[in-house]
C-alpha cells in the first residue's frame, strides 16, 4: 500500500471543463509522473464548486489551498513549488475584487462566507463517479434509516413537518404532494425527477446532478418508499451529457451495492431507476407535458385535474419533484424535520440554490438560507457589478418570473415576498442587469424565448405571445404607438387567465414586471423615440462632439463610409447611412463620439 | 449491502481514504527549502511516506515547509501532535525516520537526543 500525502481536487463540472480543466488534469498527471510523485499524490475529479467565474479551479489538500484560473502552462510551477517543495503559488490565488488581498484558503472566500451549502455540501468536494465518496460523507444513511426504522407514513409526515416546498418554481409543499400520491388508489405508482432545467441562465440542477448524483438517487428512493412506488424516472435534458453520464454511473454503482434493486436493506422494498433523455423542449418542464414525453408522445401539456398524483405516468399515480427538492430529502430524514424547519423563514424553509449570471462579478452557483436579502446575494456573495457600472435590476425566475429594481433589493428572498412584488422564486436563475440594459429589450428577450418554446396547443399562448412580441418589436424599433402599453397589459391579463399550462400563464410576467417598475422606459421608446439605456440600436444614434481632433481614425473604421470630415477638422456622422455598429466609438482615442 | 452496519463499515473504510482533507490529526512536516533538498529532504520524505504506509497509520498528514534558518541542521523534520508543542528534529536521515515515526508519531515519546528545537503555541 502506498501512503497518499496530498489530494489535488480538480473541478470537472461543465463550467471548468469549458475553461480547460481537462487539459490541466492531463498536464498534471504528466508532470507528477515526470517527478515520480504520482504514487503519493492523488488527483480527484470533482463536481462544480459554484465559483465558475474563476475556473478552472484546483484545490490542494492537506493545506486546502484554493487556486483559480489554472492553465496548462501553470502546472509545472504548481508541481515544483507547491507539491514538491510545499510553497504556495501566490500568483494563482484568488484576489478579492475590493481589497485585492489574496485568499489562500477555500473557506475564507467572500463568495462562500454568506452561503449555507447543504444541498451543495458535497459538490466540489467528492468525486461524483465514486459512490464511496458519497458514502464517506454520510450518503445512503437516510435511506437506511427510512427503510429500517420508519413507516411510510412517518416519512411523509417528516417531509410535511420540515416545511420543504418545491424548488422547481411553484413552491408547492412537497410533503402534501407525497401524501396525495401515497393515498391515491393504484397498484403501481411512479416517482419522477424533473431535471428538464431550461430557463436561460439556470444551471442549479445540472450542477447537483453532475456534482452529487447519489443525493438525488437517494432522495428518489426515499420518495418511492414513502409513496409506494418501485420504479422511478429521471427526466433529464439531452443537452446535459455530463449530468447523464454521471447519473448512469451512479445508478450502476448503487445497483452493484444493492442500494437500488430488490429488497433494499432487507426491508422488502424494491426500487429501480431509469433515465429518460428529453429533447430540450422548454414546455417539457411542465409536469403533464413531461409525462407525455416519457410515454413517447409529443411533449404537450394537458388540463389538470386530474393531477399526476391521481393519474400520472401511464395513468398511474405519480409523484413529480424537481432535482433540488429531492436532493433536500436525505438531510431531512437524517437530521429531522425540526432541524430543517429551523432554517429559513416562517413559510419558506431551508436553503435555495441560485445561479448568478449576467452583469455580476462572481458568475456561479450560490446556496443561501431562505430570507436572505437580494442585496446580500448580489453584492456580498456575487461581488457586485463589474466595470464600475450601476446596478439596474435583477430578473428572478427566468422567463416566468419578474424583475426587481434597486429599491427592492433589501426584500427578503422567499416564495411569498417575491410573489407579492410581481416576481417569483422560479427555479433559481438570477440574471443581473446594469445601467446599459434596456428593460423593454429584456422583456422582448424573454418573450422571444417563451414564444419560440410555446407548444402551440392552446390559442392564448400560441397566438397571444406572438402578438405581444410583435408589439414589443415595434416599440424597440421606434414604431411604438399610443395605446401599446395598455394593449400589452390587457393581453397579459388575458393570457395569464386563459392559457392551458404554466408556460403560457407566466409568459407575460417579464412584460408586466418591467412595466410595473420601468414604465418610463416604455414611454420613452414610444413617445420620445428614445432608448434611455442606449441599447436599442434603432433608437440610438452616434454623434461627434467638439472633443474631436480630426485624426480620421473613425472615418477609416466606419464600414459604410458614413463619416466625413477634413484632417484636423471636426468630423460628422451621416445619420441616414450610419448602421449603428459602434465601430467608430471603439476607435476614437479622444472619447469624442457619443451614443444616445 | 443489507444492513446499517454494512453501510457504517463501508463509510469508515472510505472516510479513511479522505482523512487528509479534514483538519486535525498528527502532522509531520519536512523542511523542503533549497538547503533541505540539498541535504536529502526528498529521500527523507519518501522514507516517511513508506514508513506510514508500512504501518498503515491513519490520521497523519505529511506536509512540507520552507527554510527556517537552521540550514546546517537540515534535513529538519517537525512532528506536531494535537495539543502538544511542535518538536523539530535535525539532521534526519532515512534511518532516523523509522525511529521518529515509531517512537514519536505512534507512541508520543520524544527522542530527546535528536531534538534541535521546540515551539509551544
Amino acid at each position: 500500500m502506498q501512503y497518499i500525502r496530498s489530494h489535488v481536487l480538480i473541478c470537472a463540472g461543465t463550467g471548468c471543463t469549458a475553461s480547460g480543466a481537462k487539459k490541466v488534469e492531463t498536464a498534471l498527471r504528466e508532470e507528477l509522473a515526470k517527478r515520480g510523485l504520482e504514487k503519493e499524490i492523488k488527483i480527484v475529479e470533482t463536481g462544480c464548486h459554484g465559483f465558475c467565474e474563476a475556473g478552472p479551479l484546483v484545490i490542494v489538500y492537506p493545506e486546502g489551498t484554493f487556486y483559480v484560473r489554472v492553465k496548462e502552462e501553470d502546472v509545472p510551477e504548481l508541481v515544483e513549488s507547491h507539491l514538491y517543495k510545499g510553497r504556495i503559488v501566490e500568483r494563482l490565488l484568488y484576489r478579492e475584487p475590493v481589497t485585492h488581498a489574496s485568499v489562500p484558503n477555500y473557506k475564507d472566500l467572500s463568495f462562500y462566507k454568506k452561503q449555507q451549502r447543504m444541498v451543495l455540501a458535497n459538490c466540489g468536494h467528492i468525486n461524483p463517479e465514486i459512490i464511496g465518496d458519497y458514502i464517506a460523507n454520510g450518503g445512503y444513511e437516510a435511506l437506511a434509516k427510512a427503510l429500517t426504522s420508519m413507516s411510510r407514513t412517518d416519512v411523509v409526515n417528516e417531509v410535511k413537518k420540515s416545511g420543504l416546498r418545491g424548488r422547481g418554481g411553484g413552491g408547492f409543499p412537497t410533503g402534501m404532494k407525497w401524501e396525495f400520491t401515497q393515498k391515491a388508489a393504484g397498484d403501481k405508482k411512479y416517482v419522477v425527477c424533473n431535471a428538464d432545467e431550461g430557463d436561460p441562465g439556470a444551471f442549479m440542477d445540472r450542477s447537483v446532478l453532475e456534482g452529487d448524483p447519489h443525493r438525488v438517487i437517494e432522495g428518489m428512493a426515499i420518495c418511492g418508499y414513502a409513496i409506494g412506488a418501485e420504479e422511478g424516472y429521471v427526466y433529464v435534458r439531452a443537452e446535459y451529457p455530463l449530468a447523464i453520464k454521471r447519473l448512469r454511473i451512479a445508478i450502476e454503482q448503487a445497483e452493484e451495492l444493492g442500494l437500488l434493486g430488490d429488497n433494499i436493506f432487507n426491508s422488502g422494498f424494491n426500487f429501480r431507476l431509469k433515465i429518460k433523455e428529453g429533447a430540450g423542449a422548454f414546455v417539457c418542464g411542465e409536469e403533464t407535458a413531461l409525462l407525455a414525453s416519457i410515454e413517447g408522445k409529443r411533449g404537450m401539456p394537458r388540463p389538470r385535474p386530474p393531477f399526476p398524483a391521481i393519474s400520472g405516468l401511464w395513468g398511474k399515480p405519480t409523484n413529480i419533484n424537481n432535482v433540488e427538492t429531492l436532493a433536500n430529502i436525505p438531510q431531512i430524514i437524517v437530521k429531522g424535520a425540526e432541524w430543517y424547519a429551523g432554517i429559513g423563514t416562517e413559510k419558506s424553509k431551508g436553503t435555495k440554490v441560485f445561479a448568478l449570471t449576467g452583469r455580476i462579478n462572481h458568475t456561479g452557483l450560490a446556496e443561501v438560507p431562505m430570507g436572505i436579502s437580494m442585496r446580500e446575494i448580489i453584492f456580498d456573495i456575487g461581488g457586485g457589478i463589474p466595470g464600475g457600472k450601476k446596478f439596474k435590476a435583477v430578473q428572478i425566475g427566468g422567463p416566468s418570473g419578474g424583475c426587481l429594481p434597486e429599491e427592492l433589493l433589501d426584500l427578503p428572498v422567499d416564495y411569498d415576498s417575491l410573489i407579492a412584488v410581481g416576481a417569483m422564486m422560479g427555479s433559481g436563475g438570477l440574471v443581473v442587469m446594469d445601467e446599459t440594459t434596456c428593460m423593454v429589450d429584456l422583456a422582448k428577450f424573454f418573450l422571444t424565448f417563451t414564444q419560440a418554446e410555446s407548444c402551440g396547443k392552446c390559442t392564448p399562448c400560441r397566438e397571444g405571445t406572438m402578438r405581444m412580441l410583435e408589439i414589443l418589436n415595434r416599440i424597440t424599433e421606434g414604431n411604438g404607438r399610443d395605446g401599446d402599453i395598455e394593449l400589452l397589459e390587457e393581453m397579459s391579463r388575458n393570457i395569464k387567465t386563459t392559457a392551458l399550462c404554466g408556460l403560457g400563464q407566466t409568459a407575460p410576467n417579464p412584460v408586466l414586471s418591467t412595466l410595473r417598475y420601468f414604465r418610463h422606459e416604455y414611454e420613452a421608446h414610444i413617445h420620445d423615440k428614445r432608448c434611455p439605456a442606449g441599447a436599442c440600436s434603432a433608437l440610438t444614434g452616434y454623434s461627434v462632439t467638439e472633443l474631436c481632433k480630426g485624426c480620421g481614425l473613425c472615418k477609416k473604421a466606419c464600414p459604410v463610409e458614413a463619416i466625413s470630415g477634413e484632417v484636423k477638422g471636426r468630423h460628422n456622422i451621416n445619420q441616414e447611412t450610419c448602421v449603428k455598429c459602434g465601430a467608430c466609438i471603439a476607435k476614437c482615442p479622444f472619447k469624442a463620439i457619443i451614443k444616445g | 449491502m443489507k444492513t446499517i452496519e454494512d453501510l457504517k463499515r463501508m463509510r469508515e473504510k472510505f472516510q479513511a481514504e479522505n482523512n487528509l482533507r479534514q483538519a486535525g490529526g498528527i502532522e509531520v512536516i519536512v523542511g523542503m527549502g533549497t538547503c533541505g533538498i540539498a541535504a536529502g529532504a526528498r529521500e527523507v520524505m519518501s522514507a516517511i511516506l513508506e514508513e506510514i504506509a508500512r504501518r498503515n497509520l491513519q490520521n497523519v498528514t505529511v506536509r512540507q515547509t520552507g527554510c527556517i534558518g537552521m540550514c546546517e541542521q537540515e534535513v529538519l523534520v517537525d512532528v506536531v501532535r494535537p495539543g502538544e508543542p511542535r518538536i523539530t528534529y535535525g539532521k534526519v536521515t532515512a534511518d532516523g525516520v523509522k525511529k521518529i515515526i515509531g517512537e514519536h508519531v505512534v507512541n508520543g515519546r520524544i527522542i530527546e537526543e535528536m531534538v534541535v528545537g521546540k515551539i509551544a503555541d
